[in-house]
């Protein structure tokens, strides 16, 4: 057991907490940034114009009809920047465009004393577009070759050869859908200038580092003259890792231009279509199996739907590619990505980072195979499990292997599987308008950003002369519980109760240079940090503890607030020792520091072991589909789910649940919908309201519900053996699709092979219950399997050779130091 | 058609203040109790929403997560007249007591709220976070983990908060629900639908349906919610209940100052609430061009994501003449402005058809603003009330001022869509009642299409009733929502089935008929296929789930 990740008796972690925040969730008074506002004098707002083109040219700009509109203070526009027009980190963002890049894009800001205001403002901005031809779907992107960034490609092995010894080959093509993040409160900036012209900027951001740097840079400022802050997040989920930057920096633009507080606060309809998503992909391959089943080769070519710009695609890419084995040993493979750049938002980071994309490629693989190999899915998952000594495509050894069969096996003794399976099947013979399916499927997830260099967190630990505890540190909380960890770490490292510790919102100024909140990292980067930081305090006062004591150091224990030693009964309190060891000039208070060990990753040869640990779990889910409608429910889902020794397991499991059962929005309900039509509202985002863009509500909640958490599951490499939790669970929910795939192959006869549209809605259930009730391939241009009658399907097609090189880190760190922009963000 | 009778009135119980329009005219806003303190309305616009309004007010507890009462982020109480059906006629009477209604404060106009009483998540806890004084659905709700970001939590607290209060929820008495919530095929549906659905506390999960949670997964939040005891002696919100409801006073707010080109001149507009049906006729026959404001559940959406700012607001939520309910000799009558929730308890499932719809109507919060008469009014095509009531033959009472006194008019529902969002009600008249025929057909059900079963937008919605007597079909109704500009009856359908066995023959003809009914279109909701092939499905279901029909227990023969 390592020094990290040993826990000390009466540890606080671990321990079933509520969110720290709870009572201020329930009573409404905990704030977030747009509460501040009725709590701010003299604030404007602001209001954007957004252009009614996918592509076009700004030919002309007049803002002068808004500002003789009643309210209008002033009408942001480029000529107002006085640092670098550009909101993004690779330069192609630029904050107020002269070509228009998407429906919905802002050309310019106004500010206003009361948004309506605003909002009549920016009605009458008179703006003149020349239309410029636009791409706005996916397909439509392939087949013009419109493309950004690089193309890696990750490969192992021969898969000519693979394919050739295989008994079995298919190919085939899928396409799925991006998600949006919905987090329920929008993006909000409220920005204002301090004393001296320094700019302290409130923003709902998972990255406040870069939104500082961001801010600054558009600003022309240094970093040391920006501030920003974050209270809380109402939602995040990887929407508010990149997006935020470039609205706060609208904001501070507008304080400091005028002196005032500026609010930015998207609406619904604006954060819709204005900011990113989950990137949807199309996926086509080849995949070959020998007579048991066991995979032998894949050969695929991801292709990612990137938007306007390249944000965080690249390295939502790369962690796809690195996700599509998920839990199977795939001998030979070659796995080739894309962007794909179209006239849309910039799809960004959101929970699983690509690595949920790439996981269903193999998935959904795996599901339409299956019947084609005369083997039920879940014994065709689980012949094809990593076991301990392989490595992944990548070339990371798949350290506990033995866990994604230990979850398997837990899940299908607790789920009662094979039992309900017999259910299930009695089921299905006695009623022939509605079926259930049962599916079970795994999940094995890599913890690390992928670039090694943000794998480092910072935070700072104040003790009081009175003994009460302070922290502060560089994660910033969604939601996730991540400051409830917190405490609870600090709280066990320095041995007090936990209601001597508080935790200080995030901010610029106390732990600088920080990374994203985000990769699932926070806990284990930051509680790094907080411990070390802790354990410095801790190990000053056991020093001063032992001569006030009489004993040797190692002899003292601080547990619960009171402090004693072996060998003597005399004890102090937490709070006497501190005094006196203030009076005896000890130094209360210390910056923290944790750096992943043990990383690396080359960014051009796509190998490396990129990841500390990977984490498990596995999933069943039962359902019922309506042959009538397609319709359904989700009548139970077992979970068993690895997070280490859990620091904060009621915290776990809401991150299990809450991840499972968005994941199940994704892959069944949630449908973004674009105009891809060609006339004037082409590009425009036809689901851009909560009444068109359905979410999960309780009717999608499963109807029995049971997660536990995989015991005997100490980490070795992370802070208190615990694991990260933030994005894995997401992907449990393919269980959900997989048994909607059950179930409809359960309308036609057996063996039926279920190619089912993603997201799985009741419509594209239904015309999956409709083809295989006919028993033929769905009429869709999702082609089904081929090529078990001997018939090759077609060859993924390759990189664009000419496509941008990535690189590599080594190389990559030099760059960023002699440029401009040192330390912004080049992506995970 | 019979000439009208007339339904009760004066349910609310509460004094009616006669005013005049001259008198409505120059008065101010007064103010609102909010978490027992009065609040003053003065500054507010008659587009300025109660949600804008709280927060101005430093009570920014409540959020604003979609602006189009989707989310229940927004969600607060607000006391209001508890009504109860009584006698043989199941007449709504008020009760003289009081009823905290959850409803989204993003659509509800802050002029509303003149004269009446709000409570906050802030109120409820005494405007601190003392565990001590936590309300017990707040204690509930962070105890076992229900709330992650917040943001949506106190919406949920106020939500959750209503159905603690609902008069009679602890003895189990369930509001309408899906019936399809456990498994029909598998024999009794309510006792299904009470254990998937309703807590073993009577608590309705339902009540919770028009909230959104992007981060739990909501399980916690049904457990909070399952979890909930009644309420203790002396706790305040329940003894409010047994004393008499705010009355509602006649209200002014003069059209926003600001300037705007939209809104009107000095002749008139703003928010006016008058005192009787017959001042609110004067009204819009001097002022055709008047916005007519129900439950808000629509317009706020226009106004908040369109931009909508009509000059001229016209409250008629409150007017006693809109808000009777009675079953006598040969009618239904419903009072236009009751909210969706009060017909539906009033009903108390006496109307199975309907009892299929509620449900399914929005969400809670919506339906307990929401009204038939804003649902009829708005003249949308996918509308979820159309469709029952084409099939239960209703109709409406359509009021007017003409010389000097009140006007009034029958017109069947199935001649009431003219066009896409028009009908044949006339500049200056009301909605003012939905009748419906009895005996209503033994064999009715309500199928909604949507991608998710709780608070979706229909991709359409199909109405069914059919008299099966004897195995043959006498006489069928159906009417249809999302599948042409205006909801329609299935005419040729309705054709195929009556006078012939109600049999697979049968069924599988008309099937093929209903699916060619209408001309639905592509959109981000269904395909035209999809749509076209629901509505053959749909009877198709309906012949697999009742082969052999039979008058269900209770309804209104």
């Amino acid at each position: 057991m390592s020094r990290l990740s040993e826990r000390p008796d009466g540890a606080v972690v671990g321990e079933a907490l509520p969110h720290e925040s709870a009572t201020l969730h329930v009573t409404g008074l905990a704030l977030y940034t747009d509460d501040l506002v009725a709590r701010t004098r003299d604030c404007l707002h602001a209001w954007p114009v957004q252009a009614p083109h996918a592509h076009a040219r700004v030919t002309g700009l007049r803002v002068e009809p808004a500002l003789n509109e009643p309210g209008v203070v002033r009408v942001l526009t480029a000529a107002d920047v006085p640092g670098v027009n550009d909101a993004g980190i690779k330069e192609d963002e630029p904050l107020f465009p002269t070509e228009v890049m998407f429906h919905g894009h802002a050309v310019c800001w106004v500010l206003a004393e009361t948004l309506e205001a605003a909002r009549r403002g920016a009605e009458r901005v008179e703006v003149d577009y020349r239309p410029l031809p636009s791409v706005v779907d996916l397909r439509g992107a392939i087949a013009a070759d419109s493309f950004q960034g690089a193309q890696p490609t990750v490969q192992r092995g021969d898969v000519g050869a693979g394919l050739a010894r295989s008994t079995h080959v298919f190919g085939g093509e899928i396409e799925f859908a991006g998600q949006e993040h919905f987090y329920l409160e929008t993006h909000c900036s409220l920005a204002h200038v301090d004393e001296a012209g320094q700019v302290f900027v409130q923003s709902s951001t998972q990255h406040p580092s870069e939104t500082q740097q961001i801010v600054a840079h558009v600003l022309g400022l240094r970093s040391h003259e920006v501030t920003v802050q974050c209270l809380r997040m109402g939602g995040g989920f990887g929407g508010k890792e990149m997006q935020p930057h470039g609205l706060a920096a609208i904001a501070a633009l507008g304080a400091t231009l005028t002196g005032r507080p500026v609010r930015l606060r998207l609406n619904r309809t604006q954060d819709l279509t204005m900011t990113g998503k989950r990137h949807g992909f199309h996926a086509s391959w080849r995949v070959g199996f020998d007579d048991d089943g066991l995979l032998q080769a894949l050969e695929a070519t991801l292709t990612s739907d990137g938007g306007w710009s390249l944000d965080l695609s690249e390295p939502v890419l790369a962690r796809a590619l690195c996700h599509v084995d998920n839990a199977y040993w795939v001998p030979d493979i070659r796995l080739t990505g894309r962007i794909a750049r179209t006239h849309k938002t910039s799809q960004t980071a959101f929970r699983g980072f690509g690595g949920p994309q790439g996981m269903l490629v193999l998935e959904d693989i795996l599901g339409r195979c299956a019947p084609r190999l005369g083997l039920d899915p879940a014994e065709l998952r689980r012949r094809n499990f990593y076991v301990d000594g392989q490595a992944t495509p990548y070339g990371q050894p798949v350290r506990h292997a033995e866990r994604l069969a230990t979850a398997w096996e837990q899940v299908h003794a607790t789920g009662d599987l094979a039992a309900r399976q017999e259910e299930v099947a009695r089921f299905n013979a006695d009623h022939p308008h509605r079926k259930r399916g049962l599916a079970v499927t795994p999940v094995k997830f890599g913890i690390s950003f992928n670039l090694t260099a943000f794998n480092q967190a910072g935070a700072l630990v104040h003790v009081y002369k009175d003994g009460s505890v302070l922290i502060n540190h560089g994660g910033t909380e969604m939601g996730q519980g991540l400051h409830t960890k917190m405490l609870q770490v600090a709280a066990t490292t320095l041995g007090v109760p936990l209601d001597t510790v508080r935790l200080a919102p995030t901010r610029t100024d106390k732990v600088p240079n920080t990374s994203a909140t985000a990769a699932s990292s926070g806990a284990d980067l930051n509680g790094g940090a907080v411990k070390d930081a802790c354990e410095q305090i801790r190990g000053r006062l056991t020093e001063a503890a032992a001569g006030a004591l009489g004993v040797p150091p190692g002899e003292v224990w601080i547990r619960d607030g009171v402090v004693g030693a072996g060998g003597t009964d005399r004890t102090l309190t937490w709070a006497e020792l501190v005094h006196a060891v203030y009076f005896a000039r000890v130094q209360l208070f210390a910056a923290g520091y944790y750096r992943t060990e043990g990383l690396h990753w080359d960014s051009t040869a796509m190998r490396g072991s990129p990841f500390k640990y990977f984490a498990y779990g596995v999933a069943a889910a039962e359902v019922e589909v309506d042959g009538f409608t397609g319709g359904y429910r989700t009548r139970r889902v077992d979970i068993v789910h690895d997070v280490g020794d859990s620091l904060s397991p009621l915290v776990d499991l809401g991150q299990i649940e809450g991840g499972f059962v968005q994941g199940a929005g994704w892959l069944t309900l949630e449908d973004l919908r674009w105009d891809t039509g060609d006339g004037e509202g082409t590009g425009r985002l036809a689901t851009q309201s909560a009444s068109t863009y359905k979410l999960p509500s309780f009717s999608e909640m499963p109807e029995v519900f049971n997660v536990a958490l995989l015991e005997r599951a100490h980490e070795d490499g992370a802070v208190y053996g615990s694991k990260a939790v933030g994005e894995p669970p997401l992907m449990l929910a393919f269980s959900v699709r997989e048994a909607l795939r059950a179930a409809v192959a359960a309308f036609g006869p057996p063996g039926t092979s279920v190619d089912l549209g993603c997201p799985s809605t009741p419509e594209a259930v239904y015309w999956a219950v409709v083809a295989a009730r006919s028993h033929r391939p769905e009429e869709t241009p999702r082609s089904g399997p081929t090529g078990a009658d001997g018939t090759r399907p077609d060859e993924p097609p390759p990189p664009d050779p000419d496509a941008p090189a990535r690189l590599p880190e080594s190389e990559l760190a030099p760059h960023l130091l002699g440029g401009p922009r040192a330390d912004v963000g080049e992506g995970r | 058609m019979r000439p009208p009778v007339r339904a009760d009135v004066g349910v609310d119980g509460q004094e009616s203040r006669m005013t005049t329009a001259q008198e409505i005219a120059e008065g101010q806003p007064g103010s609102a109790t909010v978490n027992g303190r009065a609040r003053g309305l003065a500054g507010i616009t008659s587009h300025t929403t109660a949600l804008d309004w709280l927060r101005g007010l430093g009570l920014t507890g409540a959020k604003e997560g979609c602006a189009e009462g989707e989310c229940g982020a927004c969600s607060v109480l607000v006391a209001r007249p508890a009504i109860a059906a009584t006698g043989e006629s199941g007449a709504a009477q008020a009760t003289g007591g009081t009823e905290w209604v959850a409803l989204n404060a993003c659509l509800l106009p802050a002029a509303g709220l003149d004269g009446q009483e709000v409570v906050t998540a802030e109120g409820l806890a005494g405007g601190g976070s003392a565990p001590e004084r936590l309300h017990p659905v707040q204690r509930e709700l962070a105890d076992r983990g229900g709330s992650q970001c917040g943001y949506c939590t106190p919406g949920f607290v106020c939500s959750m908060a209503a159905e603690y209060y609902r008069p009679g929820r602890a003895d189990g008495s369930a509001e309408a629900g899906d019936p399809e919530a456990g498994d029909p095929e598998a024999g009794d549906h309510e006792a299904e639908r009470g254990a998937t659905e309703q807590g073993p506390n009577g608590f309705d999960l339902h009540a919770l349906g028009g909230n959104l949670c992007r981060c739990t997964g909501y399980r916690p939040i049904r457990d909070a919610a399952y979890a909930l005891g009644t309420p203790a002696a002396g706790d305040p919100l329940a003894e409010r209940r047994d004393r008499p409801p705010p009355a509602v006073p006649a209200t002014r707010v003069s059209p926003a100052p600001s300037g705007s080109a939209r809104s009107s001149g000095s002749t008139g507009g703003g928010y006016l609430r008058p005192g009787s049906l017959a001042e609110a006729l004067e009204i819009l026959a001097e002022h055709p061009e008047a916005t007519v404001l129900a439950g808000s559940t629509d317009l706020g959406v226009e106004v908040n994501l369109r931009g909508a700012r009509p000059a001229y607001l016209l409250a008629v939520d409150r007017l006693p003449e809109l808000r009777g309910l009675a079953a006598a000799g040969e009618q239904i009558r419903l009072g236009a402005a009751l909210s969706l929730t009060e017909v539906e308890r009033l009903l108390a499932r006496r109307v199975p058809l309907l009892d299929d719809l509620f449900w399914q109507f929005g969400s809670r919060l919506v339906r307990n603003a929401a009204t038939l008469g804003g649902n009829l009014g708005t003249g949308s095509p996918i509308g979820d009330a159309p469709p029952a009531l084409l099939a239960l033959d209703a109709s409406l009472v359509l009021a007017s001022w003409r010389d000097g006194g009140v006007v009034e008019r029958v017109v069947d529902l199935a001649d009431y869509f003219t066009g896409y969002r028009t009908t044949r009600r006339e500049p200056g008249e009301l909605i003012t009642e939905v009748v419906i025929p009895l005996p209503l057909a033994g064999l009715t059900a309500f199928h909604k299409i949507a991608k998710r079963r709780y608070d979706d937008i229909s991709s359409v919605a199909v109405g069914f009733a059919l008299d099966v007597h004897g195995g043959e079909v006498r006489r069928a109704r159906i009417g249809l929502g999302g599948v042409a500009a205006t909801p329609v009856r299935a005419r040729a359908t309705e054709e195929a089935l009556t006078g012939r066995p109600w049999d697979d023959r049968t069924v599988a003809a008309a099937a093929e008929r209903l699916a060619e009914e209408g001309t639905p279109l592509d959109d981000h909701r269904a395909s035209a296929r999809y749509r076209a092939a629901m509505l053959g499905e749909s009877l198709r279901k309906l012949y697999a789930e009742h082969p052999d029909p039979a008058l269900p227990d209770g309804a209104l023969a």
